[in-house]
This record gives C-alpha cells, structure tokens and sequence, in this order.
C-alpha cells in the first residue's frame, strides 16, 4: 500500500513536472518525463506524417519518367526526393520515441497506421503534377508552419528543417499550372480539370471540421497541435483563392464567397462521406499504394540481409586480425 | 540478422563551413560506417549545408538524464567569476 | 556522351520509391539528377555545334531511335537491385578514366563538363563499389544474384570502347580521349574490385555493339515513347 502511494506520487511529479514545462513554452526532449498519452499520441501522428511524405512520393514519381523537358523533369525529382528525405527526417525523429523504423513500416502495412489520404487519389495527367504541388503541397505547409512551434523537440526541429526545404515545392507547382494556363487550349482544360479534381481533397487534408475532430483536446493542452483544422484549412484558402484568379483558373466550389465581415473566404461544403469512405480503404489507389509500398520493402529485403551479413563478415574478420 | 528490416541507426552530425561547430543534424539508417556517410551525405547536404561530416552509432552516444539536471547543471550558475564581465577594471585601462 | 547521360538517368529515375531502402532511394535519386544536369550540358552543347538551333530539350524528346548513340548498356531494363548495381559499377568506372582523360581535351567547353562531371562520377563509382563488395560478399543470395549480373551484362561492355575513324582524328587533335588506354584501365580496376568482392571475371566472349550507328536493343524505342509522350501528343505546347 505503501510502494502504490510512493509510484502515485511520482508519477504525479512527473506530470506536474512536464505540465509546468509545456504551460512555459519548453520544448520536450526524448529523455524527458512524458505522460503515455502524449507519447503515444506523436508517435501516432509523427509516424502518419513520414509515411505520408514517402506514399507520397508515388503519384508524383508516377510521372518522372514522361517529364516534359530535361528542367521539368530535375524539378520533379528533386522534389520526390526531398518527401523522401523529409519522410527520412520524420522517421528519424520518431524513432526518439522509442519506435523503430521497422516497427513503423510494419504498422503501416498491417494498417494500423495511416498516412495521408490525399495519396489515395490517382495522378492523370502532367497538371496533376501542378496541382499536387500547388495544392496538395500547399496545403501541407499550412499545417507544417504551424507545426513547427509543436512541443516536442524533434518534432519541432525536423518541421522547421522541412519547412525551410519545401518553399520551392509549392511555387514549382504553382509554375506548372501559370505556364499551362498561358499554353494552348489543350493544356488550359488539362489544368482546371485538374484543379477540379483536387480543390476539395485537398480541402479534406485538414481533416474533419473542430466540432467532430476527436483527437484535438490532448493534442491542444500538450501543444502538440498549435492551430485547429478549421482555422488552418481557412487559411489555406484565403491564400489560395487569389492564386488561382491570377492565372485564370476557377475554384470548383459554386458557394465560394467573400465574407467581408470575417474578412475570409466562406467555403461550399465539404464531401465528408466521400472523406470516410476514402479513408475506409475504397479510394481509387488505396490498394495500389500499399500493394506497391509492401512489394518493395520485399524486394528489398535480401539487399538489406546482404548488406547485415557484410558487416558481420567484416567485423569478425577484424577480431581475427 | 537482426529482426529489424531496416538496419542500424546513426547520428548525423554536420559542419556548414570549414571552422564551426559540428551540429547535430538527425540520424539515418545504414549497414556500415561507408554506407552511414554516403547515406548521410544524400540526406543531409542536398543543398551544399555541409563541408565535413561526423556519423556515430546511435547506440554510442550517451545522454545526461533529464532527472539529475538539478546536480548537473545548477551548480555552475553561481560561479559567477568564471565570466569576464564579472571583473572590474580600472577606468581607462586598453585592450584588455 | 549526352545520350549516356540522358538515358542512364532515365533508368536511374524509374529507381524512385523503388529502392530497398529509403536512404538508397535519395542517392541513386542524387545520381539521376546528376546525370540529367549532364545531358542538359552535353546536349545543349552538341546543338551549338550542330548549328541549327536545336536546343537540348529538342535533341533529348525530339529525335527518333536511329538518332541516339548512347551505348547499349545504358538502356537495358533495370532488372534487380544487383543488376543497376553491377551497371552502374561497369558504366561509372568507365566514365572515370574516361571524364578524367577528358579534362585535358583542347576543347574547352567539353574539358570544362568534364572537370565538373569527374567528381559526380567518382562519388557514384565509390558507390557502387561499395554495394558490390557486400552484395558479392554478403549472404549467398546476393552473391548469386550480383554474379548474374555481371554475367549478363559483360557482352555489353565491349561497345565502352569502341572507337571509329573520326574517333581518332579527334583524338589527334588532342579533342577526345584514347579508348585502348582507358580499355585497360577499365579492365585492371573492374578485376580488382570484382575478384575483392569474390565475384568471379566473366570469360572475354562476344560483344554486342551497334550503338555507334544508331542500331539499338528493342528497349530504347519504349523509353522514348515514355520520355517524348507530352512533347509529341502535344508539338505546340511549351511546358
């Protein structure tokens, strides 16, 4: 009875310990004293976000090899591998945790972790390489910016270090859309096609409205989360809606209106069923991306065993000497 | 081998420019010391961030607990006269 | 040497988010994109001296199969992690000597892509030749598999060092390089490194060639028809 009130207290220390640090605005570290449902919370969300950025790096990487010109196809893959890197990055820092890598690909191929649902979308045609960019992109660094002041050290620092990185992805793609915009017909109706296919994914990558957002409350008093989806997901459009007037293109959302008095866009609404169903696993690539992730992890998996079994070789060859 | 598909972890510790600190910069994955410093090489200096790099095993690198900060770091915040503003000088005395 | 460049980049590119592991996937990512910066050189360079005003993009996603000279080996299909493996090895060990003899060519543009492809090519070969001692010394999986490799894409070697008429008329004038020496330096560095990897050095048999007059293996016309898709469905468009 004793020993029970002796752990109570110090757990009850430590929690107070780590409020006092978040109330003062003090990163957490790894070795810090962290309640399990904020551990448990950043590796769920840290992990989502790494397999995002590498999921992500298929429909793009869909059109690396019909690139247009020897410029747009340098673009395109220095921006491929910068969501790998940055899938790298969050990896790396989730692994802070106490999670591996390997453990992180495993949940994601039993599904148990996510990654983001705008990857589920299918890539058709060159503007969707525009419009992930512009959009797709665009919309991830609303978040990212906000995250960047997230609590968790590594978290923080791999945000600002991804965040430095990606400022090119947006205008890249926003440049591909503005010069097909001012091409041949051909090229315009490719870009407002596009742009009608992902306005409203990329909408819903902020996820559900705050009123039906499960998570939120923890993630708002642990300072996990800075900035609510609603307000991130405003921002974003208010952003945006001028952009797109600039080159020309229409936003796919007949109930799009200036709200003077906000000073802020209002928004038609959003397609939540097909959100949910999206997210059930009945998009139109979901079994194509996971299918493709778990082939080459496979594939790979011999060259990972020869390259472990060289170093064991050489290791023992050295105490031999 | 190992259960872990993905192999060992390093440290990624980086110079910007030749003189300054090395900055710890993330970890990376790898097999071996070569591949730990081309795979770092690959991750971390894609825009020219870096002139030098350091890789260590993960597992080498030893951490202060957060738990005794209070014995570790404290105590030097008195010793005040480990500083120079903490000395005075006689008024009119150069370059010192 | 803009074809070599263009179409062994474009192999190397078909690797992203395909790599046995993540970090591998942003260096041979890095290689693509080295490789294609030096088509953009090369070519760009051959259509000022063509005189014509055909610009690099025209000369990589405008010209037909027979117009291409890059070697063969550059365009055979990926295949497994050990075969891009042991390609990139035979072709970057090529390219050493012959970037490095290039440098000191008396024409100045082409010694100056040299100069700056030399040190990509050194970074790349190192590379591979790490991955092919453990892929050969590994376990025996990855030593059958990276042997099997090298096997088949021996009789795609000899073409590196084929030269023609004008290849020496260059080469006289102190423009291009001496194939024979770097030949045998080719040769010496890829025993050594294979034989360290205990690999065994494929018998010297026949040599498939035909580069040089534009006769290629079937699977250069699908990379074009993948590569050229956008500026051939659309000739009027600029991207």
């Amino acid at each position: 009875m004793e020993l029970l009130e002796k752990t109570d207290k110090i757990h009850e220390t430590m929690l107070k310990n780590f409020e006092e640090k978040i109330e003062r605005g003090d990163a957490i570290e790894p070795k810090d004293k962290m309640p399990d449902g904020y551990r448990k919370h950043l590796m769920r969300q840290m992990s989502q976000h790494a397999h995002s950025e590498v999921i992500g790096m298929q429909p793009e990487g869909n059109w690396i090899t019909r690139a247009p010109s020897l410029r747009a196809k340098q673009i395109l893959l220095a921006k491929i591998q910068d969501e790998g890197g940055h899938g790298l990055y969050l990896y790396s820092a989730a692994e802070t945790l106490g999670i591996s890598r390997d453990e992180m690909i495993a949940q994601l191929h039993s599904g148990k972790a996510k990654y983001s649902n705008i990857f589920n979308y299918p890539a058709l045609t060159w503007a969707d390489i525009g419009a992930i960019g512009w959009l797709v992109d665009g919309a991830a660094i609303v978040n990212q910016v906000s995250l960047q002041r997230t609590s968790y050290g590594p978290y923080s620092r791999a945000m600002v270090r991804i965040c430095k990185e990606e400022s090119f992805h947006q205008r890249q793609g926003y440049e591909i859309m503005a010069n097909m915009m001012k091409g041949t017909k051909d090229q315009q109706e490719m870009a407002q096609d596009a742009m009608n296919r992902w306005w409203w994914p990329s909408l819903m990558m902020f996820g559900p409205h705050d009123s039906e957002s499960p998570h939120t409350g923890d993630a708002f008093k642990w300072k996990i989360k800075r900035h609510s989806n609603d307000e991130l997901r405003q921002k974003f459009i208010d952003k945006t809606v001028q952009q797109a007037e600039v080159i020309g293109l229409t936003i796919p959302d007949k109930d799009l209106k200036w709200n003077e008095e906000k000073k802020c866009y209002n928004h038609g609404a959003i397609n939540w069923d097909e959100f949910y169903r999206v997210i059930g696993g009945n998009g139109p690539c979901n079994k194509q991306r996971m299918d493709h992730h778990v082939k080459v992890h496979n594939e790979g998996a011999w060259v990972r065993a020869a390259a472990d079994a060289y170093r064991l070789k050489k290791e023992k060859q050295l105490l031999h000497l | 081998m190992a259960t872990d598909s993905q192999l060992a972890t390093w440290e990624v510790f980086m110079q910007s420019k030749p003189g300054a600190n090395y900055i710890h910069a993330g970890s990376v994955h790898a097999a071996d010391k070569q591949m730990a410093l081309q795979n770092a090489r690959d991750t971390y200096t894609r825009r020219g961030e870096g002139t030098s790099i350091w890789v260590v095993p993960t597992d080498a690198i030893t951490a202060s607990n957060p738990d005794d900060n209070d014995m570790f770091f404290d105590p030097a915040n008195d010793k005040v006269y480990r500083h120079p503003t903490f000395y005075v000088m006689p008024e009119g005395a150069k370059a010192i | 040497m803009g074809d070599d460049a263009l179409i062994q980049s474009y192999r190397l590119s078909e690797w992203c988010s395909n790599a046995p592991i993540l970090e591998e996937d942003l260096a041979l990512t890095n290689f693509a994109l080295d490789m294609t910066g030096r088509a953009q050189a090369m070519l760009s360079y051959a259509g000022q001296v063509e005189g014509k005003g055909r610009t690099d993009d025209d000369l990589a996603y405008k010209r037909k199969e027979r117009d291409f000279y890059n070697h063969l080996i550059m365009e055979l299909p990926n295949g497994d992690f050990a075969y891009t493996i042991a390609r990139l090895f035979f072709t970057s060990t090529f390219e050493f000597f012959f970037f490095n003899q290039l440098q000191n060519s008396a024409d100045t543009t082409l010694a100056a892509i040299a100069a700056k492809t030399i040190k990509e090519v050194r970074y790349h070969n190192a590379h591979a030749i790490d991955w092919v001692l453990r892929l050969g010394d590994g376990t025996e999986e990855s030593h059958n598999k990276i042997q099997k490799a090298v096997n088949e894409l021996w009789m795609f070697t000899g073409e590196l060092f084929e030269t023609e008429e004008v290849d020496a008329l260059l080469r006289d004038q102190n423009i291009a390089v001496d194939m024979p020496v770097i030949a045998d330096k080719w040769k010496e560095h890829v025993a050594q490194v294979l034989s360290e990897a205990t690999l065994t050095i494929p018998e010297s048999g026949y040599m498939q060639s035909g580069s040089n007059k534009g006769i290629h293996t079937e699977h250069l016309g699908h990379i074009l028809t993948e590569m050229q898709y956008l500026q051939r469905a659309y000739p009027e468009a600029t991207w």
